[in-house]
C-alpha cells in the first residue's frame, strides 16, 4: 500500500528579536492510507507548527527551512501557491483549533460550501451541502444558519463537514475538541472517527491529551522540543513507552484509581533559541547520562516499527 | 422547593464561609421577559478551619460558574444568603468586606478577560501583595511573586515584564494560579484553573494545590468538567446540571457508585488512558 503522506526531515524556523527559534526539527513519519495518527506534546513543543506546515500554512516570521512534505508526489514544502491552493481541502484537509473563529461570521453555513465549490471549481449544491451536513450529525436546515447562531460543538461539526466536503486523502485536526465540553468532546470525535473512515482519508490528530490519543490513534508521534522523539503504535507505547518523557506523560495523567496521587513532570521544556547539544529532554531526564547533555541521539528503529530517539531506548523494559 | 444541604466538614458553626438558601435568577426585571434559573437554592458549607477539597463537577450551562460567583461575592443572590464567619457578606462594612476580599480568593475560568492589558503581568502578583498587606514595597514583594510563579512551573525571568497578550492561555492561568497561592487565602475558589495547561503540567499544578490545604490550611472549591482531575485532589464532589446539584458526597462513592445518569455520563466522557479499553469511538450511530 502506498503512503498517503511521507513527510522527511522537516525543520521550521521562526525568526524572532531574540534570535530564531527551531520550532520543528527533522521531523520525518509516514502516513498510511486510512490511519489516524496522532500528534502530542506540551505547549510548544512543534505540534500545531507541524500540522501546520503539512498544510504550508506557516506563516512569517516561520518558514519551513528544510525537508520534504509529499502527497501524490507533490512536495508541499516546496510547492507554488496555485499548486497549494488546488492541494488545499482536495488532497489535505484542515480541521482548525478554534472553531469558533474558523468560519466566516457574515456567512451562512451553506454560503461557506458554495465558497469551497467555488474555489475548486466542483459541482456542489443544496443536496450535496445537506448530506454532508448530515454525514456529520447535524440537519440539512444548518446550511441557513449563520455561525452565531450554532454551539461551539455544531460549529466544530460544521468545520468538519467542510474539511471532508472535497474528499481529501489526508485530514489535520489540530485539538478540534480542546474548547468542548466533555460530553461534546466524545460526540465530535466519535463523528471525525464515523467520517473518516467512510472516506478511507487518514487523519492527523494533534493534542495534549494522552488519554485521548490511546483511544483516538492508531499510532502516536510524541514531540518534545521541536523533535519527534517516539513514535509507534499506540498499544506499544502505551504498553512498553520507550522514551523517558512518553514514559513521564503517560504517568501524568490522571486515574480513578489512587487519590491525590500525582506525577507531573518536573521542571520545563528548554527555551527553542539556541539550542544546547544533546538531548533537549536532558535536564528533565530521570535516565540521563553524560553523553546526553552533549550528544544528541539518533533515532533508534525496532522490528515493530517503532523509532526512539533515546541513548538507552532498547533498554531493560520495565523501567518506571 | 427544598434547599440541598452539602456540608464539607462536621465544624463549629461560624468559621466558614456558607450559602444558605442561596439561589440565582436572571432576567424578568424592568423589562420583563422569562426568568432564568441559573442557580437553584442551594445550601453549601465550606470550612474555612478544617481545610477541604470540593470539587464541582458539570457541563456548561450547569450552574457552576453562578455558584463560584456567588461564594466570591460577584453576584448578588436573588434569594437566600451568602455568609462569611456566619455574617451576610452583603452587609459587612468596609474593613470586614476587605478581610472577606483578602481570605477568600477567586481564579477565574477565562484567562484572557481577567487581565488588564494596558498593565505587565508583574502588577497582578506585585499590587495584591502590597494591598493585602504581605509586603510593604515592590521589592519587598517581587521574591514572594517570583516563588509563586515558580510553583507553577514558570519562569520568573521570561514571565515578568510582559503584557498579558504575549503570553499563552495556558501560561495566564498559571499566572492566576500562583497569585491565589501567594496571597495564602482561607478558601480558593478556582473556576477551570488548569483548563488550557497541558496535562503533565496540570498534575503538577494541582498537586500544589492539594499540598496548600496541607501546608497553609486553605480550603479549595476546584470547578472543572474532568470527573478524573476532580477525583484526584477533591474530598468530596458535588456534580450540577441545570442550576441543580444532581448528586453529592465522598469523591470515591460519586466515582465508585454514581447515583445518577448524568454522573454517569460524565464518567464515560473520560478517556481511558489505555488503547486496550474501548471507549466507544468507533461505534456506528
Amino acid at each position: 500500500m502506498s503512503v498517503a503522506l511521507s513527510v522527511r526531515n522537516l525543520s521550521v524556523e521562526f525568526a524572532t528579536q531574540a534570535g530564531v527559534a527551531r520550532a520543528v526539527n527533522d521531523v520525518s513519519f509516514d502516513l498510511m492510507p486510512g490511519e489516524r495518527l496522532g500528534i502530542v506534546g506540551e505547549s510548544g513543543s512543534g505540534k500545531t507548527t507541524t500540522a501546520l506546515s503539512l498544510l504550508h500554512l506557516v506563516r512569517k516570521p516561520g518558514r519551513i527551512v528544510d525537508g520534504r512534505i509529499l502527497i501524490d508526489g507533490i512536495n508541499i514544502a516546496k510547492a507554488s501557491p496555485e499548486i497549494l491552493r488546488r492541494m488545499r481541502a482536495a488532497r489535505i484537509a484542515l480541521v482548525p483549533q478554534g472553531a469558533m473563529n474558523a468560519l466566516n461570521p457574515v456567512l451562512t453555513c451553506g454560503a461557506q460550501f458554495d465558497d469551497l465549490f467555488a474555489a475548486h471549481a466542483v459541482p456542489g449544491g443544496r443536496a450535496q451541502i445537506g448530506s454532508l451536513l448530515e454525514s456529520v450529525g447535524l440537519t440539512e436546515d444548518v446550511a441557513d444558519l449563520f455561525p452565531h447562531q450554532l454551539s461551539g460543538g455544531m460549529k466544530q461539526r460544521v468545520c468538519i463537514a467542510l474539511a471532508i466536503a472535497l474528499r481529501p486523502a489526508v485530514i489535520v485536526a489540530d485539538e478540534p475538541t480542546s474548547a468542548l465540553d466533555v460530553i461534546v468532546q466524545k460526540q465530535v470525535l466519535q463523528t471525525l472517527v464515523r467520517v473518516q473512515r467512510n472516506l478511507g482519508a487518514a487523519i492527523i490528530l494533534v493534542g495534549h491529551d494522552m488519554g485521548l490519543m490511546a483511544q483516538f490513534a492508531h499510532r502516536i508521534g510524541v514531540m518534545y522540543a521541536g523533535r519527534l522523539v517516539e513514535i509507534g503504535s499506540a498499544r506499544a507505547i502505551f504498553g512498553d513507552p520507550r522514551h523517558p518523557y512518553t514514559r513521564m506523560l503517560i504517568a501524568s495523567l490522571p486515574s480513578f484509581g489512587a487519590r491525590g496521587v500525582f506525577q507531573g513532570i518536573p521542571g520545563l521544556p528548554p527555551s527553542l533559541l539556541a539550542q544546547a547539544p544533546g538531548c533537549p529532554f536532558t535536564p528533565r531526564c530521570p535516565r540521563a547520562a553524560a553523553r546526553c547533555a552533549e550528544e544528541a541521539p539518533e533515532t533508534t528503529s525496532f522490528s515493530d516499527g517503532r523509532e526512539v530517539r533515546c541513548h538507552f531506548a532498547d533498554e531493560a523494559r520495565h523501567v518506571a | 422547593m427544598g434547599a440541598k444541604f452539602v456540608a464539607t466538614s462536621l465544624m463549629k458553626p461560624g468559621m466558614s464561609l456558607e450559602l444558605r438558601g442561596a439561589g440565582v435568577t436572571f432576567g424578568g426585571g424592568l423589562v420583563g421577559g422569562p426568568r432564568k434559573e441559573a442557580l437553584r437554592p442551594i445550601d453549601l458549607v465550606i470550612a474555612a478551619d478544617t481545610p477541604q477539597i470540593l470539587a464541582v463537577v458539570g457541563e456548561s450551562g450547569s450552574g457552576k460558574t453562578t455558584l463560584t460567583r456567588l461564594l466570591v461575592a460577584l453576584v448578588r443572590p436573588s434569594m437566600g444568603r451568602v455568609l462569611w464567619h456566619g455574617r451576610d457578606v452583603w452587609r459587612l462594612d468596609a474593613k470586614e468586606f476587605r478581610e472577606y476580599r483578602r481570605s477568600v480568593q477567586a481564579i477565574f475560568q477565562d484567562p484572557f478577560g481577567a487581565y488588564n492589558p494596558v498593565y505587565r503581568v508583574d502588577r497582578m502578583l506585585l499590587l495584591p501583595a502590597i494591598q493585602f498587606g504581605l509586603a510593604v514595597s515592590e521589592e519587598a514583594a517581587r521574591p514572594l511573586a517570583e516563588r509563586a510563579l515558580a510553583d507553577v512551573g514558570l519562569r520568573p525571568a521570561e514571565t515578568l515584564g510582559r503584557f498579558p497578550h504575549q503570553l499563552s492561555g495556558g501560561q495566564r492561568q498559571r499566572l492566576m494560579v500562583a497569585r491565589a497561592m501567594m496571597l495564602k487565602p482561607a478558601v480558593l475558589v478556582a473556576d477551570e484553573p488548569v483548563s488550557m495547561v497541558d496535562a503533565s503540567l496540570r498534575a503538577t499544578i494541582l498537586e500544589s494545590l492539594w499540598h496548600m490545604r496541607h501546608d497553609t490550611g486553605m480550603s479549595l472549591v476546584y470547578v472543572t468538567h474532568d470527573l478524573a482531575t476532580a477525583y484526584q485532589i477533591a474530598d468530596r464532589v458535588l456534580v450540577m446540571r441545570n442550576g441543580e446539584v444532581v448528586e453529592h458526597g465522598e469523591a470515591s462513592q460519586v466515582i465508585r457508585d454514581p447515583t445518577h445518569s448524568y454522573t454517569r455520563a460524565l464518567m464515560a466522557a473520560v478517556p481511558p488512558p489505555d488503547p486496550t479499553i474501548d471507549w466507544g469511538l468507533e461505534k456506528q450511530r
